[in-house]
């Protein structure tokens, strides 16, 4: 393997494991935010409890995001070197301004927030976690317009051999990183709303503390399927914004070769890449996916076979990674609908319950293979359209990657399985008595 | 003229850094020498948590102002230094985990496995620190394209390590000052002779360390371009000689301030010697990274120096409140808090 594919391979690793938690640290302070503020308008005990709670496993899970997030901080020099000077004058100043903005926020204040619960008001305490469930949310916008711009780059000219900001106003209000702003953060509170549901289910099943896991969950219900719905119709939006500015994504997320009028989309299919054609097509719902990428069942859409073969992305790995996603996203809107309806008698429903506990890995799975299709989707551009990944990586030795490949994997893996045994551990602990 | 107020900016950044995180990373290796008892670590811990992930921020901004306004210098230095980096990378992560984690369990296996990590973590990144930014004032070893000729091991020169030594004593001073400032009792009285011990150690080092650089570097160069830029390095040494008077006295917190002052004083002493370079390369004055041939357009720069007139002082105003607040000494209560580390 050469230097480009190893450095793929250890972004790929490093950031899909930073987004083992981000997504949780997302979602998890906005519900912690919620319980507390319920705490502080009610004074109920039980929403301080809660607070605590969540806000243990919030903590648990924050450490890793955050010691992750400096990797990737850095891995844009140590390994797409070319990548950083062509392009830097603009992607450059949006993390710098992603860490003024929102990590001296989040980090000041998550320490603030630990340290402080019996030295100010309730409400002043409250207002510590909102600040860091806010900056939270500001990280994420900066870092997804700028993955939006590689995504769609706009606002730049050709000058001095690199990429120069020419508007700033269309960089920071690019289409494309505003809608995987809106797909990407729901996502994380999906994930955040089934993680407390899943861990309530295990507890009301054990018949354990159900007044204070019912009042988790039920809050947990309305917030999940506010945002289970909201995906389904942000995801669609953001399906014509791909069809439009990546066609070539596009067609492989639906392995479609062959440029055609009123496409169907077929709910089954296996792509086969060699022959340019799908071995298996079953199910078509015609004008389905021209009615979905151009809002029109008439429309055309492009089939794969309009770009140069060395232009098209892995079409198995989109395909399959944009299904998965896809069906979970139904899947969510589905079970959040019934969570909701039952959440008044939640513990009764001892069905629901089991299913809600084996809920809580899935919408993991459903934000790795949304990125999937996001970034190998958008192969072989590094930027879409303007620079290739190929000519994007460092001068390094295969060597030195390879060394820092497998120290990334095997230093992660250690780390995230004690973080996983840890977050079950105070998971099952359950809630601590007030003093 | 832009440029050489981010450079500025770059230079102050870094600076903020080291001050900041300084301590975090003195505490973390002065751990294993300083605590007799699983108490004294936790109150060592505890001295540094509210406030050390909002110091490594600092360095996150550090490296994303260096992308931002010198984007061509962030490719150059990052991909050069690859392994060190790298190495100081799996040191921080490795200290950053185990706040969070050392007292998620009982048991002295895994409490001392976190130990162990947060010496590493402290240790390793002071020196590398040091190492690098001793051998960036000294030059590298980089060709016309940018590339870098050489390895890990092309830094550990005895100039190189002679700054990761400096870096080092600067931080045990300075994270034994802070922990002075957070403790009383036994602790707060061993902190203070450990900063007397590593004082006399930092001012051995650094007289060798300035007259290495004298005829290792041409940092002092610009000092006779510019004779007025003598005040950081005045400053810097004033604050290391009145410090000891502070120590003495045992007015921890102003030793521990002057001790900022110092190593801000350090850092920029450096830094104004570089200047209008980031990157001096060893092989020929020609290729040097300088802000001119290194530096953001100029639309980028001004929207960043916007950026950071804005934010910056907000930045600075709530972290001193987070010290005015949070900077009391610590108690036996503050140990038995729910949520204390
Ligand atoms: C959609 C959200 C999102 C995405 C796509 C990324 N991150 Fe992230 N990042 C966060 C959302 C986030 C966060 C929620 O703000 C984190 C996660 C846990 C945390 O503590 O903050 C964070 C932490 C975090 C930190 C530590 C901040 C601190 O010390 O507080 C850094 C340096 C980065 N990230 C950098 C990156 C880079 C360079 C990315 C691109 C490749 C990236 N993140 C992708
Ligand atoms: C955190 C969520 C993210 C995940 C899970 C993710 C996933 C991936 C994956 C799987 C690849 C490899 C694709 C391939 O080589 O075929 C990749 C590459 C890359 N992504 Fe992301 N990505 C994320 C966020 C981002 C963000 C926010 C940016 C930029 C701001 C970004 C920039 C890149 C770059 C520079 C590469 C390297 C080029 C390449 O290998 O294609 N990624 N990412
Ligand atoms: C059910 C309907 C859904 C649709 C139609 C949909 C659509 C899409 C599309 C078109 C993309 C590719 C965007 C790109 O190329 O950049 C994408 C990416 C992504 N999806 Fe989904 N999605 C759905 C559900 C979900 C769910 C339930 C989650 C997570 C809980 C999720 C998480 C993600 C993530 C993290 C990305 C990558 C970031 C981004 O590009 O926004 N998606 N989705």
């Amino acid at each position: 393997m050469d230097v480009v594919m190893l450095s793929r391979l250890q972004f790929a690793a490093a950031s899909m494991f930073h987004f083992l938690f981000v997504p949780l640290t997302l979602g998890l302070s906005v519900l912690t935010a919620i319980y507390e503020t319920m705490y502080v308008r009610s004074g109920d005990k039980d929403y301080k409890r809660a607070a605590k709670f969540w806000g243990k496993l919030f903590l648990i899970n924050f450490a890793l995001g955050v010691v992750t997030g400096i990797t990737l901080e850095f891995q844009f020099g140590t390994n797409w070197s070319a990548y950083s000077k062509y392009v830097g004058d603009i992607f450059g100043p949006l993390l710098a301004i992603e860490a003024t903005l929102a990590f001296y926020l989040e980090s000041t204040f998550i320490g603030v927030w630990i340290f402080t619960w019996d030295r100010v008001k309730p409400k002043t305490h409250a207002l510590f976690i909102w600040l860091v469930a806010i900056a939270s949310n500001i990280s994420a916008l900066w870092i997804l317009i700028a993955n939006g711009w590689m995504q769609r780059p706009v606002g730049y000219v050709l000058r001095n051999g690199r990429a120069e900001l020419e508007n700033f106003i269309a960089v920071i209000t690019n289409k494309f990183g505003i809608y995987e702003f809106f797909h990407t953060v729901s996502g994380a509170y999906i994930l955040g709303g089934f993680f407390v549901m899943g861990i309530s289910a295990w507890h009301l099943l054990r018949r354990n503390e159900i007044r204070f896991f019912k009042k988790s969950f039920r809050l947990a219900a309305t917030f999940t399927l506010i945002f289970a719905l909201f995906e389904i119709f942000n995801g669609h939006l953001h399906g014509s914004e791909v069809a439009e500015a990546q066609p070539a994504k596009l067609a492989a997320m639906e392995s479609l070769w062959v440029t055609e009028q009123s496409a169907p989309m077929y709910l089954f299919a296996i792509p086969d890449e060699e022959n340019e054609k799908n071995s298996v097509e079953l199910l078509p719902i015609p004008g389905m996916l021209s009615l979905l990428a151009h809002h029109s069942p008439d429309a055309v859409v492009k089939g794969l076979k309009e770009f140069p073969k060395e232009e098209r992305p892995p079409v198995v790995l989109t395909f399959i990674s944009f299904r998965i996603m896809v069906g979970l996203g139904f899947l969510f809107g589905l079970i959040a609908i019934l969570a909701w309806i039952k959440r008044n008698r939640i513990e009764n429903a001892q069905g629901l319950l089991k299913i809600l506990v084996y809920m809580i890995p899935l919408p993991y799975i459903a934000i790795e293979t949304g990125w999937m299709v996001a970034e190998v989707g958008r192969q072989p551009w590094i930027v879409y359209g303007l620079m290739k990944t190929r000519d994007a990586a460092s001068v390094l030795t295969t060597s030195q990657v390879w060394i820092s490949l497998t120290a990334f994997v095997v230093f992660y893996s250690f780390l995230g399985l004690i973080d996983f045994y840890l977050l079950a551990k105070y998971a099952r602990k359950g809630p601590e008595a007030i003093k | 003229m832009l440029e050489t107020i981010w450079f500025m900016l770059w230079g102050v950044l870094w600076a903020a850094y080291f001050m900041l995180d300084g301590f975090d990373l003195g505490i973390g290796t002065l751990m294993p020498f300083l605590a007799r008892s699983d108490e004294d670590k936790r109150y060592m811990y505890n001295a540094m948590g509210p406030f050390w992930d909002g110091n490594e921020v600092w360095l996150i901004t550090a490296g994303g102002a260096t992308f931002a306004a010198f984007p061509t210098a962030y490719a150059i230095m990052f991909n050069g230094l690859y392994s060190a980096l790298l190495l100081l990378l799996f040191s921080l992560i490795a200290r950053g985990v185990t706040f969070e984690f050392r007292n998620k369990v009982e048991g002295d296996g895994w409490r001392s496995l976190w130990d162990i990590f947060h010496f590493l973590g402290s240790f390793l990144p002071a020196l590398l620190l040091g190492v690098a930014f001793a051998n960036i004032f000294a030059g590298i070893p980089i060709d016309k394209d940018g590339i870098f000729h050489g390895g890990l091991f092309t830094l550990l020169n005895p100039y190189g390590i002679l700054g990761g030594i400096l870096f080092v004593l600067m931080f045990l001073t300075h994270g034994a000052l802070w922990l002075a400032v957070k403790t009383q009792g036994d602790l707060h009285a061993r902190a203070i002779e450990t900063a007397k011990k590593t004082w006399a150690a930092q001012v051995i080092v650094a007289v060798i360390f300035l007259g290495a650089t004298w005829i290792k570097t041409d940092l002092f160069d610009n000092y006779f371009k510019y004779p007025y830029l003598i005040i950081i390095p005045l400053l810097g040494v004033g604050a290391l000689i009145i410090m000891r008077t502070f120590i003495k006295s045992g007015t921890e917190v102003r030793a521990w301030i002057t001790s900022s002052i110092h190593i801000v004083g350090v850092a920029l002493f450096g830094v104004a010697g570089l200047y209008p370079r980031l990157l001096p390369s060893s092989m020929n004055p020609d290729y040097n990274v300088t802000i001119w041939n290194a530096a953001s357009s100029q639309l980028t720069l001004k929207i960043m120096l916007g950026v950071a007139l804005v934010m910056v002082p907000i930045v600075i105003a709530y972290q001193t409140w987070v010290y005015l607040f949070l900077g009391h000494k610590l108690s036996k209560n503050d140990l038995e808090y729910e949520e204390a580390y």
